[in-house]
C-alpha cells in the first residue's frame, strides 16, 4: 500500500520538529529514513503510525493508498510497528506476545483460538523461534527479541510496516544477518516498509530509496546509488561517508593552499573541494596536475582495503585515504613516509548551488 | 582476600549493634504489648475485646479501611497514569502536591477538614442547611483517612511507571487493543506488585491513623471511636489491660500486614529467578 504525506509538519511546544514536508512512498517499497539524531526521522515515522499527531495548522494530509488516515486513530490504521527497543510485553511469553494483536480483536472478527494458535506458530516458524514459544522476553537475546517483535507486528497482516531503528541495539554481525533477513521478508510478503536509521551503511544497503533528513527537513530522496553518486548538497555528501576537505584560492586555473597546488577548471576566488577517501590516490612523485605533499601518520588495514591517515602543513584536518592492499605493498607504506596525494575526482558544493538544488527538490517531491 | 571494613571485630560489633537495637526498640515493645494484654489471663483479655465498645471500634476501623483502600487504589493509579503518561503544564506541581499529606502533620490535616466542613466551616453552613453531617461522624473519619493515605499507592507506582515507560502500551495500541484492554493486559500486570505493596502500606496506615481522626471524630464511644482512639480512651481511664488488649489487636493487624508484604516480596523474588 502506498503512503503519501502532504504538507505534514510538527511542533513540540515552541520547537519545530518537522518543517512542512511531502513524501510519496510507492506500494511495496522499502524506504529508509536516514539522518542524524534530532533530524526528525523518528517523529516522521511516528506520525505515519499515528503515535504522534501532525500539526493542525498548517493542515497536513496522510494517505495510505486511497484511504485518508490523517484523523484515524493508531488502533485503526493497521500498521505494524517495530519499536527501537522491541517493547515486548515483558510478562507474556513469546507466544502470547505474538498472539496479542489477534486476541484483542473484537469478538465477532476474532479468529478462533485454534486458528490463532496455528497462525502464531506459522509466524514463529517464519522468524525461526518456534522452539522458544514459551520463553519470556528477558530470556532471549537482542536479535531474538527483535524477531519476536517483528512477528508480533506482522501477526495482523499489516499493509504497512514501520520500523524505528530496528537494528540499532544489536551487534554488527547480528545486525547484518537481520538486515538481509528483513529484505528477504519484505520481498516475500510484499508489504510497504519504512524504517528509521542513523547508520548510512544500513540505509544504503537495505532501502529501495533513502530519504535523507536533517533539522526537520528532507534533504534528498533517491536510490542509494544516485544518492551516493549525486548528492544534492553538502549535508548529504558529508553525511553519507567520510570526507576530506581541500580549501584554497584559485588563480588562473590553479588552486593553491600553502605549498600544495592542484589544477582545477574553476573561476578565480576562494574555493573548497571535497573528496571521498577512495578518491585519493597516493603516488611517490607529484604529477603535472597535482602537487599535494602529505605524510602518513596512521595505517589500519580494514577488510578489503587499507585506511591511511595523512597530514600536512597545508591541511587543517588530516585526510583519510583508502587504498588497495596491492598499492599498500607496492608503495611500501609506513608511518612517517612522505608521499603525494592525487585526487581521482572531487566534489564542490558552493552555497548558491545548494539553494538551487533545494528548491528543485521541493518542487519535485 | 579481605574487603574494606570486613575485619572480624568490626563485623561482630555491627551485627551485635543491629541485633541489640532491633530487640530493644522493635521486638521488646511488641512482646510487651502482648504480655500486658494477657497479664490477667486470657479470660480478662477476652472480656475486654468482646465488649460492645471495643467491637464497635473494631468494626468502624475495618469499615473505614475497607472503604479507603479502593478509593486510594483508583486515585493512585489514575494519578500515576496521568503524571507518567502525559505531559501537561503543572505536571511537576501535581507531583509535588501528592506529597502534601506526608509533609503535613495529621493533626493539622484534621483541623483543616474541621475548618472546611465543620458546622462553622466554609462549607459547613451549606452542609448544615442540607442536613449533611460529615464531621464527628464516619464520613469525616473516612475523609481524613483518605487524605492521609492517598499518596501511598501513587508514590509506589510513579517511579516504576516512569522507569518502564509507555513503549509497551504504544505497542499494544498499534496492535489494535482498546484502552481498557491495554490497561488490563499490559499496564496492570507490569505494576501489580507495586500496586499490592501500595495497598498494604495504605492498609497499615488507615488502620493505625490517630492524629487526623482524633480531631474530626469527636470520639463518641460506640459510635465514632476507631480502634486507636478507643485504645487511648481506655488508657486514660486507667484500664491498662483493656488498652493493651486493643493495642494487641492493632499489633496483630500490623503483623499480618508485614507477613503479607514479606510473602509477596518472597514470591516476587522467586518469580524473578524463574523468569
Amino acid at each position: 500500500m502506498s503512503i503519501r504525506l502532504q504538507n505534514v509538519a510538527k511542533h513540540f511546544g515552541n520547537s519545530r520538529a518537522l518543517e512542512p514536508l511531502n513524501l510519496d512512498i510507492r506500494d511495496g517499497e522499502l524506504v529508509g529514513l536516514l539522518g542524524p539524531s534530532g533530524s526528525g526521522k523518528t517523529t516522521l515515522l511516528r506520525i505515519m503510525a499515528g503515535l504522534e499527531s501532525a500539526d493542525r495548522e498548517p493542515a497536513g494530509r496522510i494517505q495510505f493508498g486511497d484511504r485518508d488516515v490523517t484523523n484515524l486513530h493508531v488502533r485503526d490504521r493497521r500498521v505494524g510497528f517495530v519499536f527501537q527497543h522491541y517493547a515486548l510485553f515483558r510478562h507474556m511469553s513469546v507466544f502470547d506476545n505474538v498472539a496479542f494483536g489477534l486476541t484483542v480483536m473484537p469478538r465477532k472478527s476474532r479468529p478462533t483460538s485454534g486458528e490463532i494458535r496455528a497462525r502464531v506458530h506459522r509466524l514463529l516458524e517464519m522468524v525461526q523461534l518456534e522452539q522458544l514459544a514459551n520463553r519470556y522476553p528477558a530470556q532471549l537475546s537482542g536479535g531474538q527479541q527483535q524477531r519476536v517483535s517483528l512477528a508480533r507486528a506482522l501477526a495482523l497482516r499489516p499493509d504497512v510496516l514501520l520500523l524505528d531503528e530496528p537494528f540499532g541495539a544489536l551487534d554488527a554481525k547480528v545486525r547484518q544477518e537481520l538486515r538481509r533477513w528483513l529484505r528477504h521478508l519484505h520481498d516475500e510478503l510484499n508489504f510497504t516498509s519504512v524504517f528509521v536509521t542513523h547508520d548510512q551503511e544500513e540505509a544504503l544497503e537495505l532501502s529501495d530509496r533513502v530519504v535523507v533528513m536533517s533539522n526537520g527537513r528532507i534533504e534528498q530522496i533517491d536510490t542509494p546509488d544516485a544518492l551516493y553518486r549525486a548528492p544534492v548538497n553538502r549535508f548529504v555528501f558529508e553525511f553519507l561517508g567520510d570526507v576530506n576537505h581541500l580549501e584554497g584560492s584559485v588563480r588562473s586555473g590553479v588552486l593553491t593552499c600553502g605549498d600544495a597546488s592542484l589544477k582545477v577548471a574553476l573561476p578565480d576566488g576562494e574555493d573548497e573541494l571535497l573528496l571521498r577517501p577512495h578518491e585519493v590516490e597516493l603516488v611517490e612523485a607529484p604529477t603535472a596536475d597535482a602537487h599535494l605533499p602529505v605524510t602518513v601518520t596512521a595505517i589500519s588495514p580494514v577488510g578489503a582495503e587499507v585506511r591511511v591517515e595523512l597530514e600536512a602543513d597545508w591541511l587543517g584536518e588530516p585526510w583519510l585515504a583508502t587504498i588497495r592492499h596491492a598499492d599498500f605493498e607496492r608503495l611500501n607504506l609506513a608511518r612517517g613516509v612522505r608521499l603525494f596525494a592525487v585526487p581521482r575526482r572531487w566534489h564542490r558544493f558552493p552555497e548558491e548551488r545548494t539553494a538551487a538544488a533545494m528548491s528543485l527538490l521541493e518542487t519535485v517531491s | 582476600m579481605q574487603r574494606i571494613g570486613d575485619a572480624p571485630a568490626v563485623r561482630r560489633l555491627l551485627v551485635f549493634l543491629a541485633v541489640a537495637l532491633s530487640a530493644l526498640f522493635l521486638l521488646l515493645p511488641l512482646v510487651a504489648i502482648f504480655a500486658q494484654a494477657f497479664a490477667q489471663g486470657i479470660g480478662v483479655f477476652w472480656a475486654n475485646v468482646n465488649n460492645h465498645y471495643t467491637l464497635a471500634a473494631i468494626s468502624l476501623t475495618l469499615f473505614v479501611t475497607v472503604l479507603t483502600i479502593p478509593m486510594c487504589l483508583v486515585f493512585g493509579v489514575a494519578l500515576a497514569w496521568l503524571v507518567t503518561r502525559f505531559s501537561f503544564p503543572g505536571r511537576r506541581i501535581l507531583q509535588t502536591l501528592i506529597d502534601i499529606p506526608f509533609a503535613v502533620s495529621p493533626v493539622v490535616a484534621g483541623l483543616i477538614y474541621l475548618l472546611l466542613y465543620g458546622r462553622n466551616g466554609w462549607l459547613g453552613g451549606w452542609l448544615d442547611t442540607h442536613d449533611i453531617q460529615l464531621m464527628f461522624a464516619w464520613p469525616g473519619i473516612l475523609m481524613v483517612t483518605i487524605f492521609v493515605t492517598c499518596p501511598f499507592v501513587a508514590r509506589e507506582l510513579i517511579p516504576l511507571m516512569q522507569a518502564q515507560g509507555s513503549r509497551e502500551e504504544e505497542a499494544a495500541v498499534t496492535l489494535g487493543a482498546p484502552g481498557w484492554t491495554i490497561f488490563r493486559r499490559v499496564t496492570l500486570p507490569n505494576i501489580r506488585w507495586a500496586l499490592l505493596y501500595g495497598v498494604i502500606l495504605t492498609n497499615a496506615r488507615a488502620v493505625g491513623e490517630f492524629g487526623a481522626v482524633s480531631v474530626v471524630s469527636g470520639a463518641i464511644r460506640g459510635q465514632t471511636n476507631t480502634l486507636p482512639l478507643h485504645l487511648e480512651q481506655l488508657y486514660q481511664d486507667y484500664n491498662t489491660v483493656g488498652a493493651f488488649a486493643s493495642a494487641s489487636l492493632l499489633a496483630l493487624i500490623a503483623l499480618l500486614t508485614l507477613a503479607a508484604k514479606a510473602s509477596m516480596e518472597w514470591r516476587a523474588a522467586r518469580r524473578e529467578v524463574h523468569a
